[in-house]
């Protein structure tokens, strides 16, 4: 069972169509899921989850990055994690890297600097973001657009982040993602 | 929140709005009239009937005449949102956008300019879903634009409903045609919904068509009591 963390400023908006469904729909494909709203994520979702993808967000909302301690699971959770967007920035936040002003809107040419089990070589992926992250020694930096780091890596555990939405263009990324196994 | 919604009078940005209702505060709807038939933003038969569509939905209207050359369009398109936001303050944008990256990323690069939030509740929704969706909730939706092969004049006019669906999957899977017109194949025209307070009575139109492109035009109509 798939967790699906909603991102969005305040649980039901009108962003939940737009970051959550297309996720809930491509990996309901492959396992079942469900979603929470990132105020309500605790132990017991945790547990219930065998991957956890935490969703996109509009690109004026920056409500988890305003609130990163709410997301403290994040350090102990043994579980997959994929996020996106305003899912990879929350994840860089959490583990000490920062972000930079960087806006990309449309397609982006993303090239693999790292082999991993997500993605390889180059390839054209949706973007939707106004800051990417700089990221710390804990991560490994898995591709990168000509603008920005495009998909990172946790050194210590199965915890990604793409900055790029592949909901939009690149669905085999977010199957694959549910593939993986702690 | 106070939201504009990018209205074209047809069915995707018709179910935008209505679940945009449910979630913030629709202040107005922002139309661009576009004089280029082949226009790649925004979606031309019947455009005129939004005003009446406006009105029957007890919204206001802010309608923008374009040429419809592609970037004159979206500076067109930038100062009907820059002029939404003026008379209307609101600080946010829904587009009906299903499937075009090329539509989106535009919506979002002038919501972005104007500092202004932009959300598409239907994006990468699936098709044959979307339009059940439409019929369950019981708008009334007639075809009135084809634009591809094997669609001819026999669709024009017609009302989507499930035996249309029906008929629009089997030439979806014959002939790989999008079954809600998502690459420009059909365009349709909203005459009732669950949000219009009177309906739209055609009382005459006229239909110009060669071969697989044609144009349902209502050139009269009323608002009617549902």
């Amino acid at each position: 069972m798939i967790l699906v963390v909603d991102m969005n400023w305040r649980k039901d908006s009108l962003g939940y169509y737009e970051f959550v469904l297309p996720i809930v729909s491509i990996v309901e494909k492959v396992e079942k899921s469900f979603v929470r709203h990132f105020s309500e994520v605790n132990r017991k979702n945790i547990e219930r989850s065998s991957q956890i993808v935490l969703s996109g967000t509009a690109l004026k909302d920056h409500a988890t990055l305003q609130c990163v301690e709410e997301f403290g699971w994040i350090r102990e959770c043994e579980k997959p994690i994929l996020g996106i967007c305003a899912g990879m920035q929350t994840l860089g936040l959490v583990f000490g890297a920062s972000l930079k002003k960087s806006l990309e809107i449309g397609m982006a040419e993303i090239n693999t600097t790292k082999e991993n089990p997500l993605f390889s070589s180059t390839y054209r992926a949706y973007e939707l973001h106004n800051c990417a992250i700089e990221a710390s020694a804990k991560f490994e930096v898995l591709a990168e657009s000509e603008k920005c780091v495009q998909a990172i890596k946790l050194k210590t555990k199965e915890i990604y982040g793409v900055l790029f939405h592949p909901e939009v263009r690149n669905k085999e990324i977010l199957q694959r993602f549910t593939s993986l196994k702690t | 929140m106070k939201l504009g919604v990018l209205f074209s009078g047809g069915k995707d940005s018709t179910l935008a709005l209505h679940k945009a209702v449910v979630k913030e505060e629709v202040a107005c709807l922002i139309t661009l009239i576009s004089k280029n038939p082949e226009s790649y933003m925004f979606h031309t038969p019947n455009i005129s009937i939004t005003k009446l569509q406006a009105k029957a939905l007890n919204l206001p209207l802010v309608a923008k005449n374009t040429e419809g050359k592609q970037d004159g369009e979206l500076m067109d398109l930038k100062k009907a949102i820059a002029q939404a936001k003026r008379k209307f303050e609101i600080e946010g944008v829904v587009s009906g956008a299903v499937e075009s990256v090329y539509q989106a990323e535009r919506i979002q690069k002038i919501c972005y300019d104007l500092d202004l939030w932009c959300f598409n509740p239907l994006w990468k929704r699936d098709q044959l879903e979307l339009l059940k969706e439409i019929v369950e909730s019981g708008f009334n939706v007639i075809i009135s634009g084809v634009f591809a092969y094997p669609l001819d004049e026999k669709w024009l006019g017609k009302e989507i409903n499930r035996k249309v669906i029906g008929d629009l999957m089997s030439l979806a899977k014959d002939y790989g045609i999008s079954p809600s017109g998502e690459g420009g194949e059909i365009e349709t025209t909203v005459l009732d919904a669950p949000l219009f307070r009177k309906r739209l009575e055609v009382l005459s139109f006229s239909i110009e068509s060669k071969g697989n492109s044609g144009v349902f035009s209502i050139t009269r109509a009323r608002l009617a009591e549902k």
